[in-house]
């Protein structure tokens, strides 16, 4: 089965504690002198915040995530050994089924071997598994502490959520890619927009990715214990991502209500066939546009969830 | 074991399985849904077998017999021993003191206080699902091969289950090491998920699962492996699982008398 492959297991996931944001408080407040227009009128409009200064803010969050994540050295080199070891045991069954059928959804036996290698280094991209951080802050109740920031809580965690996938790129990505490029034949692009056209949709998965499970965390406002919604996320998410196999070896039906019904596809079978050259540059760059309308589709319904789940917050404990 | 432990571990158990269910609609979600995960991976074997003939050298009901097997294993399991991942947490924060203060033995103590209620509904779809691939296997059945679909299941599923307890002791000595073990815990699953004669052979010696689902269900279709093993090699499933377990609870001890607590 692909499937533990695929979505090995919440691996260890970095505790969330209170360290989220606390190294960015300081440029988080309405900071020094460089803005003079708010300090000249200080008490005139609270709000909103400029944009200069929010993207400031986004930009630091993005950061916190990033340091954040790099400090966690065992998880990693634990996560890269696990993501190699199904890599290896991958490229064996897809390389038997391209050898005993030709080429299984159109892909040689090349590609697959790429399918295997830049996705077990996606996996922890855009995250795949399971992701509770902000369900734990409501049933403690600390969510209060995010609702009072000045940056709205889903753009924050949005950001975090940024970094944290620019460390794993570096790192969760690049290793099993390299391990694949010293060991394996892979298809390698033979187009240079190819490249480009990659890093945009591995960050459109990102968003798409997160925006999902921060919908899925959204639920613990009604429900505090998300269990079950999460278990629900990581059955549909596994194999209508690509995870347990790629897209394309399902009868043609299935593959149409996929693509066109969930925003599966987005978070991991996009990228990979980009990556792979499965289709044609301009079928390429309309799943990314198909992407980035669902990204923009799931962040419309986390603001929209989250605006009636604030007026329920009932922090406990007083 | 004395009488009072046992009643301890009872009622260790119990009130888990309480306060697990106090969230009832997650409760019943996950339950329900995490149920469905075997059918899931036999289905994924099934969609491969949409676009190739063989797998291995092997028919798709051959292959299911052999990911199914192994599957029920794990599903059993994961359900008696898998939470023994949680002791990551326990020694990180420290909470590992209190259970070795306590008069009943750590393991026990640790399986018992996170006995995953929720698992029970998979180890049931496992067991449909390996009766399932029986039938469809269509199996020329003995006695012996009848004895062999009983015991093969438990076997390979204490084969796992020593698997889940070594790679939990790794917490012992290198704390965030969650996902090293689940290379050798999902990652054994999903390498015994398929035909062995796919894998190199370096592979097949260093991960021993040909013993949880491969090597049974050969005996079972009562076919030779085609990796020439003999054929008294397919009973060896048990005893693979005690050399397993004499390795596991020795590293056990090890990573026990290493604990350090965190100083706090």
């Amino acid at each position: 089965m692909p499937s533990a492959a695929a979505c090995p297991r919440p691996g260890p996931e970095p505790e969330s504690g209170s360290d989220f944001g606390s190294d960015t408080r300081s440029d988080t407040e309405p900071d020094s002198g460089s803005d003079k227009n708010t300090r000249s009128a200080p008490d005139a409009r609270p709000a909103p915040i400029p944009f200069r200064d929010s993207a400031r803010a986004f930009a630091a969050l993005a950061g916190a995530g990033f340091r954040r994540h790099s400090t966690y050295r065992q998880a990693t080199v634990a996560g890269v050994f696990t993501n190699i070891v199904f890599g290896i045991m991958l490229c064996a069954v897809y390389v038997d089924v391209a050898g005993a059928s030709g080429r299984p959804g159109g892909y040689t036996t090349a590609q697959l071997v790429s399918y295997v290698w830049v996705g077990q280094g996606l996996l922890s991209v855009v995250c795949i598994w399971a992701w509770k951080e902000l369900a734990e802050r409501i049933r403690s109740g600390d969510v209060a502490a995010d609702l009072l920031r000045p940056v709205d809580p889903l753009a924050a965690y949005a950001a975090a959520d940024l970094g944290r996938a620019g460390y794993a790129v570096l790192t969760r990505l690049l290793a099993p890619l390299a391990f694949g490029l010293l060991f394996y034949s892979m298809y390698l692009p033979q187009r240079a927009v190819t490249y480009p056209m990659f890093a945009v949709s591995v960050a459109a998965a990102t968003l798409v990715s997160f925006a999902g499970r921060y919908l899925v965390n959204l639920s613990g406002f009604w429900l505090l214990d998300i269990r079950g919604p999460i278990s629900f996320w990581m059955l549909i998410l596994g194999p209508l991502c690509g995870g347990y196999f790629p897209l394309r070896f399902l009868p043609e039906w299935a593959q149409w209500l996929v693509w066109c019904a969930t925003p599966f596809p987005s978070v991991f079978q996009v990228p990979l066939d980009i990556a792979v050259e499965r289709t044609s540059s301009g079928v390429a760059a309309a799943t990314v546009l198909l992407q980035i309308a669902w990204a923009a589709l799931l962040f419309q319904a986390c603001a929209r969830v989250q605006r009636r789940a604030v007026t329920r917050l009932v922090v406990q404990g007083g | 074991m004395a009488e009072p432990a046992r009643g301890a571990y009872r009622e260790l158990v119990r009130a888990q399985i309480r306060s697990q269910s106090q969230y009832r609609a997650s409760f019943a979600m996950d339950a329900a849904l995490t149920s469905c995960v075997s059918v899931l991976e036999i289905l994924a074997i099934l969609v491969l077998f949409r676009v190739t003939p063989s797998l291995g050298g092997f028919s798709v009901r051959e292959a299911v017999l052999i990911a199914a097997l192994c599957e029920f294993a794990f599903q059993i399991a994961d359900l008696a021993v898998g939470n023994i991942e949680r002791i990551a947490e326990y020694v990180r924060t420290g909470r590992m003191d209190t259970v070795l203060v306590r008069p009943l033995s750590p393991l026990g103590q640790l399986l018992a206080g996170d006995f995953p209620l929720r698992k029970a509904g998979r180890v049931v779809q496992g067991l449909a699902l390996y009766a399932a691939a029986l039938v469809y296997a269509g199996i020329d059945w003995t006695p012996a091969r009848a004895l062999l679909a009983v015991t093969a299941p438990v076997a390979a599923g204490a084969l796992f289950a020593a698997a889940f307890v070594a790679g939990a002791t790794v917490a012992f000595f290198w704390i965030d090491s969650g996902e090293f073990a689940n290379a050798f815990t999902y990652g054994g699953r999903t390498f015994g998920t398929y035909p062995q004669t796919i894998y190199p052979a370096w592979m097949r010696v260093l991960f021993g699962y040909g013993f949880a689902g491969y090597q049974p269900a050969l005996a079972l279709l009562g076919r030779p492996d085609p990796l020439g093993t003999p054929a008294w090699v397919a009973w060896c499933t048990p005893l693979a699982a005690a050399a397993a377990w004499v390795g596991a609870v020795l590293m056990w001890r090890t990573g026990v008398r290493h604990y350090r607590s965190t100083g706090s």
